[in-house]
């Protein structure tokens, strides 16, 4: 089972999000960078799924150089290959972002001679959230997609992948054909911390880098903006144990207690 | 040109999302046509539809259209708008409509808008605002394309049941083609949730973040949640530590709720956190840090130590439930 895994390099965010001068951006300058929580748990699935079947785990990215980092730390947590579509600075569009992906895929494939039994996305990403990428390279790829997916379930010798993923009304399985792709979300599993040695090895660990062409599409962002937030007061009711009483009046007050 | 809908529908019942994206659709003809769309045999729907001012109902039929499969669904979607050439399409933001929108976009090479808050058509293109990171960011953009694919955040709203009868409706019924050997993902398995309260659901939700510290030191929110009809939620910190499933955390990788009362037990309320409990009507934070920004953006709080203000708490509820029993108060 050769897995890939797409991650993407998004700003972390704090209490409050503080935007770039040029309302383009989220600013980045105390916050650091990260990937999102669903493709971390689509890193660990990935390594887990290797560790049990055979089979080796190459993560990759489209963005700025500096996504090295994120493939870094994936790599440390015990993936195998890292590779980076290096796009420069600033936001891809979706379709643009899925482009580039594609053709990193058939890099990979078609020259480098690897092969993808399970290609996994996170739901969606942390900072855009387009709910789409996966999707579309997916559909590109010609491979079954679902998103959302909480449970994952090999079977090696019939060739199948089953996918369970909850909904409003309760859970549903999904049997794809392999090869398959899924986007997965947090709670999947829960991701280890890398391990010294792990960190080490990806300190020293060549990271394969490739040039794509692509163009923009019908989406474009012309701007961030915060919503204007309108916030009452707090009203303190004690401090400690003393304010129980005060807590109890403003729950019967509320109708719930 | 006609603007397009996508009617998702459960035996008949219409999540309020939809009719919510069916509104924008109408506003957004601005006098042409509201041509929805639905997967599957007609429940019925007709008089609902043509009450919100739709015209056209498209019934997508085909053999492998029963049971809901996201590539037969968007490819099916592809095949129709390649047909029928509408300016755009609204949908939900729902999962499956984000699902089916994207598989549509891909099939059709079309970009797509997810996760709207307010479209206008402007001659030429879209001019929309899209929530990001559950809405506390709002991205501006243009959308310019032959057919304009969209879907809308969902807000508060009743769902709609089906009524049969005349409708006035117009129906077509679009057979896509689809190979027997079509490449999908199949729905094999559907177990459905047990009726009870749920997180996303429930009236009173007490959530406890890092400040618990423990799986044990839950007991006394699962208690306070009990003894008020609600659900225990959490935020991140307790589930990657392993003190409470995943499915209890709120926030932008977990649920939202929208409860009469969040009561956020040593929670910082991190932007990712608070997107999923902003929704609360009322907030009342405990935590020991009278700066934390859940404390400052709640409606109440207590400064404190969970560990002491829960357990005071629910004797404080028990004390006046006995009284108001005519039991003499358990001595504290
Ligand atoms: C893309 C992304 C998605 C995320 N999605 C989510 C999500 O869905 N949900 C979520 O919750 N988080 C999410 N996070 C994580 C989020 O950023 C925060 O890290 C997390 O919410 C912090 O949890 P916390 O408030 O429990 O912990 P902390 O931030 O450590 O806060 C603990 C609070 O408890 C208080 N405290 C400590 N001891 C006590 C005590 N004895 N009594 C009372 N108060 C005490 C402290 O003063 C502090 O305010 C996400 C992060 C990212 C990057
Ligand atoms: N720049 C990127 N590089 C690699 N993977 C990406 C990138 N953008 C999105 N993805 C993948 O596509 C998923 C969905 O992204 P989105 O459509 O933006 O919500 C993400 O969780 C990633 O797995």
């Amino acid at each position: 089972m050769n897995v890939l895994v797409c991650v993407k390099r998004v700003p972390g965010t704090g209490s409050t999000i503080l935007l770039t001068d040029d309302g383009m951006d989220v600013d980045t300058r105390h916050l650091g960078f990260t990937i999102g929580p669903h493709e971390e748990c689509a890193v660990e699935e990935a390594i887990r799924i290797a560790a049990d079947h055979g089979g080796q785990v190459t993560v990759l990215t489209v963005g700025p150089a500096e996504a090295a980092e994120q493939l870094r730390d994936a790599l440390s947590m015990g993936a195998d290959h890292a590779v980076l579509v290096d796009t420069g600075p600033g936001e891809l569009d979706p379709e643009a972002t899925a482009d580039a992906l594609v053709q990193a895929v058939r890099q990979l494939q078609d020259e480098a001679g690897a092969r993808f039994d399970l290609v996994l996305f996170g739901n969606e990403s942390a900072d855009a959230g387009h709910y789409q990428v996966g999707v579309r390279v997916a559909c590109e790829l010609g491979l079954p997609m679902v998103g959302g997916v909480k449970g994952v379930e090999l079977d090696t010798d019939a060739g199948t992948v089953r996918w369970r993923r909850p909904v409003a009304a309760g859970v549903e399985v999904y049997e794809s054909s392999l090869p398959a792709a899924a986007g997965v979300a947090e709670g999947l599993n829960l991701p280890r911390y890398p391990s010294m040695r792990g960190r080490l090895r990806a300190m020293k660990a060549v990271i394969t880098t490739l040039h794509v062409d692509v163009a923009p599409s019908g989406l474009r962002k012309t701007g961030l903006r915060r919503p204007a937030e309108e916030r009452p007061a707090t009203v303190v009711l004690g401090s400690g144990a003393d304010s129980a009483g005060a807590v109890v009046d403003v729950l019967e007050e509320l109708g719930v207690a | 040109m006609s603007v397009f809908t996508i009617i998702e529908h459960d035996d008949g019942v219409v999540p309020a999302a939809c009719l919510q994206a069916l509104t924008i659709a109408g506003e957004l003809a601005a006098g042409d046509t509201v041509e929805a769309v639905v997967f599957g045999p007609d429940p019925g729907l007709g008089s609902v539809l043509a009450a919100n001012g739709v015209t056209t109902l498209h019934v997508v039929d085909h053999e492998l259209v029963t049971d809901y499969s996201p590539e037969i669904y968007g490819e099916s979607l592809a095949q129709l708008l390649k047909q029928a050439g509408p300016a755009g399409v609204v949908a939900a933001g729902t999962d499956r409509g984000n699902e089916i929108m994207a598989q549509a976009a891909a099939r059709s090479r079309l970009p797509l808008a997810t996760n709207c808050v307010a479209v206008t058509a402007d001659p030429g293109a879209w001019t929309l605002t899209r929530a990001r990171v559950g809405g506390l960011l709002l991205e501006d953009a243009e959308l310019t394309a032959s057919t304009k694919l969209v879907t809308v955040v969902p807000g508060p709203g009743d769902d709609v049941s089906a009524s049969p009868g005349a409708s006035g409706l117009l129906t077509q019924t679009f057979v896509p083609d689809l190979a027997a050997d079509f490449v999908h993902s199949r729905l094999v398995e559907r177990t459905e949730r047990g009726s009870g309260v749920t997180l996303a659901t429930a009236r009173v939700v007490v959530s406890g973040g890092r400040g618990v510290g423990s799986s044990e030191g839950f007991a006394p929110l699962e208690e306070l949640a009990d003894l008020l009809g609600g659900a225990v939620g959490c935020s991140r910190v307790a589930t990657s530590n392993g003190w409470r499933p995943h499915s209890d955390q709120v926030g932008q990788t977990g649920t939202k709720v929208s409860p009469e009362l969040y009561i956020a037990c040593g929670i910082s309320g991190a932007t990712q956190h608070w997107v999923g409990c902003m929704g609360a009507k009322t907030i009342l934070a405990i935590n020991t840090d009278p700066e934390a920004p859940m404390v400052t953006r709640a409606t109440y709080a207590v400064t404190g130590d969970v560990h002491e203000v829960v357990p005071a708490v629910v004797a404080e509820i028990r004390r006046r439930a006995d009284i108001r029993a005519g039991r003499r108060p358990a001595l504290a």
